[in-house]
C-alpha cells in the first residue's frame, strides 16, 4: 500500500446509462474517466464504495453490478438525502466520483457445490444483484439458484427487466411478491410478505446458502423462519449497511462492538452477527 | 537511551528562539482569560506550568478541519487536484504528559490498515516537549489508565520541574535530539540527584483491565441509561478530548469550484449513525453514551490493544452538565 497516496481521493466515473427502476430508485452505469484506472480497477462480489456528487458530498452504496461484467460498476440509489438528490439530477455524461472497493466479500468459493437462495426486500436487492449476477455467470459452480424478491408494491420493484429475464430462465427459480394490497390488476406473482413466502416455499437447508438482505423488520422475521427450517447460523449471510463516511476504518461512524462494518463487513455471518450489539 | 540535562528557564526561552528561527511553528498552553489554549507561543514565561487546556493538542494533527480535496467544475467535466497536508514544522512545547500520549491513540486508528498521510505527515513534522505534572485536579485520573504524571510516552522531549528552578530535560527520541541540537550549548548534563519537584499525585480509582471485563457483561445494563439521563448530546467531550478520532467529510463548493473537508465529529450526536431510511442503530442518548464508553475501554484494547483513553479529564471539565467520566467508570468497573 502506498503511504503518501491520498486515500480520499476518488476515482473520477462517466455516467454511461442510466436506469430508472421505482419511482425515486435509479441505476447508473459508471465508466472510469480515465481508461487506464478503469483497466487497473478490480473488485469482489460483496463490496461497496463511496460515490460523489462533486459540491454535495459522498455516499455509500454497494457495487451493484458483477464483478463478471467487466469495463463498468453500477450502482443503484434512492433519492434520499442532499447527495443522492444531487445524483438523481446527473445525465448521461456527467462525471461523478467513486471511491473504493472497500470491505470484505461474499465467499463464494465457500459456496461451490451448494444450492442457494436469495432472500431480498425492497430496496436491499441492489447488494444481492451483484452475486446473483456473479453466481449466475458461474452457474456450473452451485446447484439450485433461488431468488426470493419482495417490495411493497408492484411499482417499487426494481430491476424489472431483469426480474423478466431471471423469471424465464429454467436454470434457476424466481419468486417475486409485493405486500398484501401492493398488487395490480393482471399482477401474476406472489402476495404477501417475504417470512410467509419463505415458509410457504420451504427450501430444503440441506447443503444450502441462505443470502438475506432488506430492512431490518424484514430480516428479524426472515431469520427465524430460516432457523426453523434447519439453516444454520454459518450458513446465512447478509450484507450490513451502516453509515459511512470513510470506507476506510477511521471515521467511526460504522462501528459497531469491536467490528468496523466498512472492514470486517459489510458480509456477515448469521453467527457473526450475533457476536455484534444489534446496532446495524 | 535518554539523556538528561538541566536547563533554566532562560535556556528554555533560548531553545523556544532557536526552534523559532529555524522556522519551527512553538505551541503551548497558556492562560488565556479564564482558559488554557493551546496556542502559540514566544517565551518560556508564557507557558501555563500546571493545570490542563479546555481543548487538547489533538488539532496539531488532526485539524478540526482539513481539506482533502479540492475540484473544479469543467462543464460536464470535474478537474480533481489532490492536495498535499499544509504543515509546518511545530513543536508542541510544554503540553502535558497525557497528551503526548494520547497520540498514539490517533496513530492506530488513522494507519491500522489504510495510511492516512495528512496525519502521518502532520505526527512526523511534529515535536513534542511535554512536561511532567506536579499538580492534577480531581478530574484527572492517567494512573487509572496505565499512565502517570510524569509518562515519557509519546514525548520528544519530557521536562519535569526542579526544586531549585529550572527544568530537567530529558531527552527521548531522534526528533527530540534534533531540536536541542538547536540550543545545545546551553544543555548542561545532569549529574546526580536533580532535586525534581515530585510529580502530581494521582490516586488510581480503578483498573482498566476490571473495567474491560466488566463492559463485557454490562452491555444492557441500565447503568448507561442513567448516566446519560442529562447528557445533552453536545459532542463537547470529544471535541476536547485528545483521542476521540471520529470524523466527518463534507463538501463546500460554489458553481465554479469545491473542496471536500473533513471535520471532528462525536458519537454522541443523533445525526453520527442516522440512517438515509430515518433508521437509527444508535438512537437514544444513552446508547450513544455507551458508545461512548465501549468504543474506548473495550473495543480499543481488543482492536488496537491500547485505550482509547488517556485519563487528562478534559471531558469532565468541559462537559455543560457535570458528567464525570472518572466516576462514570469507577460505577462501571464495580
Amino acid at each position: 500500500m502506498q503511504d503518501d497516496k491520498n486515500i480520499y481521493k476518488p476515482y473520477l466515473m462517466k455516467i454511461a446509462a442510466i436506469t430508472d427502476e421505482a419511482p425515486g430508485v435509479r441505476t447508473f452505469r459508471l465508466e472510469f474517466a480515465d481508461p487506464k484506472e478503469g483497466e487497473a480497477f478490480t473488485f469482489t462480489t460483496g463490496q461497496f464504495g463511496l460515490y460523489s456528487a462533486f459540491g454535495e458530498g459522498e455516499s455509500t452504496f454497494c457495487i451493484a453490478s458483477s464483478p463478471t461484467r467487466k469495463g463498468y460498476i453500477e450502482c443503484t440509489f434512492r433519492e434520499t438525502g442532499r447527495v443522492t438528490s444531487s445524483l438523481a439530477d446527473k445525465d448521461v455524461g456527467d462525471v461523478i466520483g467513486f471511491r473504493g472497493p472497500y470491505g470484505n466479500v461474499f465467499p463464494l468459493d465457500k459456496w461451490k457445490g451448494k444450492s442457494l437462495i436469495f432472500v431480498a426486500g425492497g430496496i436491499a436487492l441492489p447488494p444481492l444483484r451483484s452475486v446473483i449476477w456473479n453466481c449466475l455467470d458461474l452457474r456450473d459452480w452451485f446447484k439450485d439458484i433461488t431468488v426470493v424478491y419482495g417490495a411493497r408494491s408492484v411499482g417499487d420493484l426494481v430491476y424489472k427487466n431483469e426480474l423478466e429475464d431471471w423469471g424465464k430462465r429454467t436454470d434457476m427459480k424466481l419468486v417475486v411478491t409485493v405486500d398484501p394490497g401492493g398488487e395490480r390488476p393482471g399482477w401474476t406473482g406472489k402476495v404477501g410478505f417475504v417470512p410467509h413466502i419463505i415458509e410457504q416455499l420451504s427450501p430444503p437447508a440441506a447443503n444450502t446458502v441462505a443470502i438475506v438482505c432488506g430492512p431490518p423488520i424484514m430480516i428479524k422475521l426472515t431469520l427465524p423462519v430460516l432457523a426453523k427450517l434447519g439453516f444454520g447460523k454459518n450458513e446465512i449471510y447478509t450484507t450490513l449497511e451502516n453509515r459511512m463516511k470513510c470506507g476506510l476504518g477511521k471515521c467511526g461512524r460504522c462501528n459497531t462492538g469491536k467490528s468496523y462494518v466498512c472492514k470486517d463487513g459489510p458480509v456477515y455471518t448469521l453467527a457473526e452477527l450475533e457476536q455484534l450489539p444489534a446496532e446495524y | 537511551m535518554s539523556d538528561k540535562y538541566i536547563v533554566s528557564e532562560t535556556v528554555l526561552g533560548a531553545l523556544i528562539d532557536a526552534a523559532a528561527r529555524s522556522g519551527r511553528r512553538i505551541l503551548g498552553p497558556k492562560a488565556v482569560a479564564e482558559r488554557i489554549e493551546i496556542t502559540e507561543i514566544k517565551t518560556a514565561s508564557e507557558l501555563a506550568n500546571s493545570g490542563q487546556s479546555t481543548v487538547s493538542a489533538k488539532g496539531t494533527v488532526f485539524p478540526k478541519v482539513e481539506r482533502l480535496l479540492r475540484y473544479r467544475f469543467e462543464g460536464k467535466n470535474v478537474a480533481l487536484e489532490d492536495v498535499e497536508p499544509q504543515v509546518q514544522p511545530t513543536v508542541l512545547f510544554g503540553i502535558r504528559p497525557c497528551e503526548a500520549r494520547a497520540f498514539h491513540a490517533l496513530d492506530v486508528v488513522f494507519n491500522w490498515d489504510y495510511k492516512d498521510k495528512f496525519f502521518n505527515t502532520r505526527l512526523a513534522n511534529t515535536t513534542v516537549v511535554a512536561m511532567s505534572c506536579t499538580q492534577a485536579d480531581d478530574s484527572c485520573f492517567c494512573t487509572s489508565v496505565g499512565s502517570r504524571p510524569d509518562d515519557t510516552a509519546g514525548s520528544d522531549i519530557l521536562l519535569s520541574t526542579l526544586k531549585a528552578g529550572g527544568f530537567v530535560a530529558e531527552v527521548l527520541t531522534d526528533k527530540g535530539k534534533a531540536l536541542v541540537a538547536l540550543a545545545k550549548d546551553a544543555f548542561q548534563p545532569l549529574t546526580g540527584d536533580a532535586g525534581l519537584v515530585p510529580p502530581a499525585t494521582v490516586a488510581p480509582a480503578f483498573d482498566a483491565k476490571v473495567l474491560q471485563q466488566k463492559l463485557a457483561a454490562k452491555f444492557d445494563s441500565p447503568l448507561w441509561a442513567e448516566q446519560s439521563l442529562r447528557c445533552l448530546g453536545c459532542g463537547a467531550c470529544a471535541f476536547v478530548c485528545p483521542t476521540c478520532v471520529c470524523f466527518d467529510i463534507q463538501d463546500e463548493a460554489d458553481t465554479r469550484q469545491g473542496q471536500r473537508l473533513r471535520a471532528w465529529d462525536s458519537c454522541g450526536m443523533r445525526m453520527f449513525t442516522l440512517h438515509a431510511s430515518g433508521h437509527n442503530p444508535r438512537d437514544k442518548q444513552s446508547q450513544r453514551w455507551r458508545q461512548r464508553v465501549y468504543h474506548k475501554f473495550a473495543y480499543y484494547p481488543e482492536r488496537f490493544a491500547t485505550l482509547g483513553c488517556v485519563g487528562c479529564g478534559k471531558c469532565s471539565r468541559a462537559c455543560p452538565v457535570d458528567m464525570n467520566l472518572k466516576q462514570h467508570l469507577v460505577e462501571a468497573a464495580e
